[in-house]
């Protein structure tokens, strides 16, 4: 009698849209799950390592032992995701196995798959992924993303790579608003994106699903800054469990972006918050260290 | 005199219920801070996340403007995480929990209740007061349990309650500010005495 149907694009896009205005926190142990949760994070990512940690140390970068996924999401109501590497589907489908609310097919991980993304229409939950130009960000949807964030350069605490990014897509969807209709399967040519998603930005001037920030937001001020930019909303990875006090940054980042255009909130919540994470300027990472130049 | 709704714009998917109700002629009004429900005598609680809603109305102090708004009667409007927040009592499905809430409607909420997103889904409702079933979404979503007599149940899956009021407060597990249909959006706004 019920007609009730899992995995549809709009119940995976729609979950996206409940995290808006939110910060998904990436954490390491049930602990950092827990005081992410009490801080008011609305999702957690759960790694078996902090990509600052990943780039520190170095070798293949893999999907977290189920174990500790299984750990945290025993530790906190709030939504659990976990990263799968670029194209591996079969880590995919253990993710999906273990019931994780969402699956970020990430760069920061080391890529399984040198041509080819995971096909993330085959998969009832959703998938998050990296995007750095819109082209990029629509052949994701195109493959089944419902939800995309910035990659910027994860581990860094240096956001100058998440702000090229929101403003390259930005950019990109201004530029196709007033792109005249007869150009728009040359532009899809050109960008490599499915013609019908770049019929649909020009038409709507947004991107079909959510697009939140991510890669070095490490202070209330960055995420903010993101916010005010265009951001939906916005993940932070090191920058709180790498700093001095993850609590207190973790509650203030959340704070600033439920309130991102009010100055005197942002310098407020700014105050005291210890050592933020020592960051990295990106020009001294060698450029086949650099984790945005994974995804094809 | 442009007719104005407050919709809780701390986090959550405010723009949805906002876009629905200037397709119904509706001004709303983002409601962020206390002094912005001034102007709105209804407010929608939109969904989100429940344990980061409250934790920012707490933070930006709109716990007691909103309960006092319930206790003057005025019409208020729960979907998914803003419904829980209304509620007198909230459990988890697979966790213990303890979370604060509103403490407006004598409901028991059961957060989770259909598992996790695996588990989200889409089903056709009928819905009373409407003549056509509506396309409800739903996502890691509550269940309702009336706790008084009271409470009017207006559409319900096969595991219970999934709509309901109690006076002019209003709670759906579903999300029908995804849907692309303002059915309900009228519903509310017509029932409440609002003029659109």
């Amino acid at each position: 009698m019920s007609n009730r149907e899992t995995g549809t694009f709009e119940v995976k896009s729609g979950h996206a849209q409940m995290l808006k205005g939110g910060v998904i926190m990436d954490v390491v142990t049930p602990d950092q799950a827990i005081i992410a949760a009490e801080a008011g994070a609305v999702a957690v990512m759960a790694l078996e390592r902090v990509p600052a940690d990943i780039r520190a140390h170095g070798g293949v970068a893999r999907m977290s032992d189920p174990e500790v996924l299984a750990a945290i999401q025993e530790a906190v109501t709030i939504p659990v995701m976990a990263k799968c590497r670029i194209g591996h589907f079969v880590e995919a489908q253990v993710l999906q196995a273990l019931e994780v609310d969402f699956v970020d097919e990430s760069e920061v991980l080391t890529p399984a798959d040198e041509s080819n993304h995971v096909n993330k229409w085959d998969f009832e939950i959703p998938f998050v992924c990296g995007a750095t130009s819109l082209g990029e960000a629509l052949r994701r949807i195109g493959e089944g993303a419902a939800m995309i964030r910035t990659k910027g350069e994860a581990g860094t605490g240096n956001v100058v790579e998440a702000v090229r990014h929101a403003r390259s897509v930005l950019d990109d969807i201004r530029r196709l608003q007033s792109t005249p209709p007869e150009e728009l399967m040359t532009t899809a040519k050109n960008m490599g994106a499915p013609h019908h998603l770049v019929e649909y930005v020009h038409e709507h001037g947004k991107l079909p699903v959510v697009n939140f920030a991510a890669g070095g937001i490490a202070t209330p001020a960055d995420a903010a800054m993101m916010m005010q930019l265009g951001m939906d909303g916005v993940f932070v990875g090191s920058g709180i469990f790498k700093s001095g006090n993850p609590e207190k940054r973790a509650k203030a980042i959340v704070q600033a972006v439920s309130q991102y255009d009010r100055p005197e909130v942002i310098a407020e919540v700014s105050k005291g918050l210890g050592v933020a994470m020592v960051g990295i300027n990106i020009s001294e990472i060698p450029p086949e260290e650099r984790m945005a130049e994974r995804g094809w | 005199m442009p007719v104005e709704v407050g919709v809780l714009a701390l986090q959550g998917g405010v723009e949805e219920h906002m876009a629905s109700l200037r397709r119904l002629g509706v001004t709303p009004i983002p409601v962020r801070r206390p002094e912005d429900l001034e102007q709105s005598g209804s407010i929608i609680l939109p969904g989100g996340e429940s344990t980061t809603l409250i934790r920012l109305m707490q933070r930006w102090e709109l716990v007691e403007p909103v309960r006092r708004m319930a206790r003057a009667g005025a019409s208020i409007w729960g979907t998914c995480a803003g419904a829980v927040l209304l509620c007198k009592k909230v459990t988890e499905q697979e966790h213990d929990l303890r979370q604060e809430c509103l403490n407006i409607v004598d409901v028991h909420a059961v957060r989770n209740r259909f598992g996790r997103q695996r588990y989200s889904f889409r089903e056709d409702l009928a819905v009373k007061g409407l003549d056509e079933a509506f396309s409800g979404i739903f996502i890691r979503a509550p269940l309702f349990e009336p706790l008084d007599e009271n409470i009017e149940v207006l559409s319900r899956v096969e595991e219970g309650a999934v709509f309901l009021k109690q006076g002019n407060v209003w709670l759906s597990s579903f999300h029908p500010e995804l849907s692309g249909d303002d059915r309900i959006h009228e519903l509310f706004l017509r029932e409440s005495g609002i003029d659109f």
